[in-house]
């Protein structure tokens, strides 16, 4: 049984990771805005575990499961502050909240 | 000795206190009665201390009070330093000043500030005594600190008045200048000799080069100046005719004003080293009293008159010092101190017949009005113009034949200016006591009327006191006399004692003819005149317009200076690097926070630009 090689793994995660930063600048929905930035942190998750795996370090594996959590946080902290903004302004988009300007 | 010195000083301090600490509940009375009373105290105790001072062989007694300053190698006690000098200071400074509390009792009776006016004259008469009694340089600095201040209160007593208040500002502004000088000497002093302890100062003097000592001696000299009102710094004194008479008769005249001559007096062994400071100290001191003697020839108001006269005698004094003559110094200065406290204790009670008149112009004829009054100040003029017997004659002989031995150009100045003094006291007291009654507009048509008893009992003391001052130093009791009893203290010899009594005599007999010419032109002139555009130059009636070069050389550019400063230094360039550095940080503020434009993404776009540079910069790095 052939093994696939390391840098498919890689490249895959930087495409992911591409795919959710540009997700992130262009669009205006902060839902949307979220799932990129769930994307970008698995993509890195996935590099963690790909490089776990070629220099046989457990490290990388329990770091995934450290950010898994903390993303989990992040998401019900985030959500919960989508769902206040859009009770006040019927709206999701982030271009809207520009209170804080100088 | 160790237990009475201290009580010289202590009496006036404890009259201070008790009249500062009860001043409220206190009358009046009971005011002037304890502040006379504890100098008259102090004068007792003074008595007492120069009686066992005779029996004392060496003549020098240091009496340790408290260790006061002890830094490294500088050691300053607060102790006193009883000698001859020291002694004939405090009795004649304790005497003068109780008949003159007593005088001021009556005098000051009614005044709001009475009180004050006593708690003031206490603490200066402590102050004074702490300056003579002092046995280092920084005590007595302290007592010609204390003596300055309460000069400046004094002479502002009625600060109500802008001319007394400025008067003030102005003798105080003049001798600051002067303790610049002697703030000098004692830093030159301590550099060179590691002590400002008199005695160890004097054994210490060959530790001094000649420049050292010349310096020191200049510096003395200025401190001197300020105090002692002589040229450059003499303009101060004539203002600070503007406090109380009894003030001007005390302090400007018989007690602080003589500080500067006590000083030299007491570094003279330091004196002794620079011949031309000496110089230097008996020019100044010779032209002072004949420029001070000009301009008291043309004043109209009859206590400028007496100040101007005060100037031109401390000229004599330091005149005599500066010849090395400190016992004729020291014995003017006492002689002087009777007479010029009884000139200004009587102009005081002619000014307060008169309800407050000081101009010549408006007195005239007073005699008969005063009967205790003129009498007492027909002796003080004729003792300050030196005729004898009476005391000027012979404390002005004294230095008149010092100088004489000295320098004959200095010994001429000193015969015109005894001219000038004789004139202008007989002017004085002709346009005041003399000739035809000019006060009744002033008086409002009353009858002038002779002051208490109070008050003209310290002026037949005075009076009595200038007619047998001389006995205290006659030329020919060589063995009893106040010079003799203060030669221990002296460092260099006078050299008088040299003369043969055919050229005493016939300098004492110029003496005479000069007081008389005085006299005689003095009463040829004013018997009918009140006022002469002919004898009375603008010129000298303005002080040979010393104020008005100081404004022009000083006060003008120093006040434009201070504009250049207030109004663009100030306002430009200290306000103007302020206010800029926070416009500029509040400018770039304002620039900057543009970019907060409030919007997540583009937050986002330069966070992911910024990861991207760094990265790119650590894989350049790598490579």
């Amino acid at each position: 049984m052939t093994t696939i090689p390391a840098s498919w793994f890689l490249v895959l995660a930087a495409v992911l990771f591409g795919v959710g930063a540009f997700g992130v600048l262009t669009r205006r929905s902060a839902l949307i805005m979220f799932m990129c930035i769930e994307l970008m942190l698995n993509a890195v998750n996935l590099t963690f575990v790909t490089f776990a795996r070629t220099m046989s370090d457990i490290g990388g594996q329990t770091t995934v499961f450290f950010i898994m959590v903390v993303a989990a946080a992040e998401v019900t902290v985030g959500l919960g502050i989508v769902v206040a903004v859009f009770r006040r302004r019927s709206s999701t988009s982030v271009d809207e909240l520009t209170e804080l300007q100088g | 000795m160790a237990h009475l010195a201290p009580l010289i000083m202590i009496f006036p301090l404890l009259g201070f206190l008790l009249v500062l600490v009860n001043g409220r509940s206190l009358s009046d009375r009971a005011t002037g009665a304890i502040a006379t009373s504890v100098v008259g105290l102090s004068f007792l105790a003074s008595v007492a201390c120069f009686v066992l001072l005779l029996h004392d062989k060496s003549r020098e007694v240091s009496i340790n009070l408290f260790d006061w300053i002890s830094v490294d190698t500088l050691h300053v006690p607060a102790a006193l330093l009883i000698d001859p000098l020291s002694i004939t200071m405090c009795l004649f400074v304790t005497g003068i000043s109780t008949l003159i509390h007593l005088y001021s009792t009556a005098y000051m009776a009614g005044e709001k500030d009475f009180r004050k006016f006593f708690l003031y004259l206490n603490l200066f008469v402590f102050s004074m005594l702490t300056l003579v009694l002092a046995n280092n340089l920084v005590l007595t600095f302290v007592g010609w600190e204390g003596v300055g201040a309460c000069s400046y209160w004094l002479v502002s007593f009625y600060f109500d008045r802008d001319a007394a208040a400025s008067a003030g500002k102005k003798a105080f502004v003049y001798n600051r200048v002067g303790d610049i000088g002697l703030l000098l000497a004692m830093f030159l002093l301590f550099q060179h000799t590691h002590t400002l302890t008199y005695l160890s100062i004097f054994s210490a003097t060959s530790s001094l080069s000649p420049t050292v000592a010349t310096l020191v001696v200049l510096a003395l000299l200025l401190g001197a100046t300020g105090k002692s009102a002589q040229i450059p710094l003499f303009n101060w004194l004539p203002d600070a005719m503007e406090g109380p008479t009894p003030v001007s008769a005390l302090i400007h005249a018989a007690t602080m004003v003589t500080a500067g001559v006590f000083l030299l007096v007491r570094m003279s062994p330091v004196l002794a080293l620079s011949s031309s400071g000496r110089m230097t100290i008996a020019v100044i001191g010779g032209v002072t009293a004949f420029v001070a003697a000009t301009i008291a020839t043309s004043q109209k108001d009859i206590k400028k008159v007496l100040a101007f006269s005060t100037v031109s005698q401390i000229g004599y004094m330091v005149l005599a010092v500066g010849v090395g003559a400190y016992g004729a110094a020291i014995f003017l200065m006492v002689s002087h101190a009777f007479f010029k406290a009884l000139l200004f204790l009587g102009s005081g009670s002619v000014i307060h017949s008169l309800g407050g008149e000081q101009d010549m112009r408006k007195m005239g004829a007073l005699a008969k009005w005063l009967p205790l009054t003129f009498p007492t100040f027909l002796i003080g003029w004729l003792t300050i113009s030196g005729v004898p017997p009476f005391a000027g004659f012979w404390s002005k002989g004294d230095v008149l034949t010092n100088v004489f031995a000295h320098n004959k150009i200095l010994w001429a100045l000193g015969v015109v200016t005894a001219i000038l003094t004789a004139y202008y006291m007989s002017r004085l007291f002709v346009l005041t006591f003399r000739g035809t009654e000019r006060f009744r507009e002033v008086t409002h048509q009353h009858d002038p009327h002779e002051s208490p008893l109070v008050m003209t009992a310290p002026l037949v003391i005075l009076a009595v006191l200038s007619v047998l001052g001389g006995l205290l130093d006659l030329p020919w009791a060589h063995g009893f006399s106040l010079t003799h009893f203060l030669s221990p203290t002296f460092g260099y010899v006078a050299p008088s004692a040299a003369q043969s009594t055919g050229l005493q005599t016939g300098l004492a007999l110029v003496d005479v003819v000069a007081a008389l010419i005085g006299l005689f032109a003095a009463f040829t002139i004013w018997r009918d005149r009140v006022e002469s555009d002919t004898f009375e130059k603008p010129f000298f009636e303005h002080v040979w317009r010393w104020d008005d070069a100081y404004d022009a050389t000083l006060g003008r550019p120093l006040t434009a200076l201070a504009h250049v400063t207030s109004d663009v230094v100030e306002t430009r360039v200290i306000d103007g690097a302020v206010e800029g550095l926070g416009g500029s940080v509040r400018r770039s503020g304002e620039g900057i926070r543009k970019l907060q434009a409030g919007l997540v993404r583009q937050y986002a776009l330069a966070m992911v630009l910024g990861v991207t540079v760094i990265v790119v910069y650590l894989v350049g790095r790598v490579r």
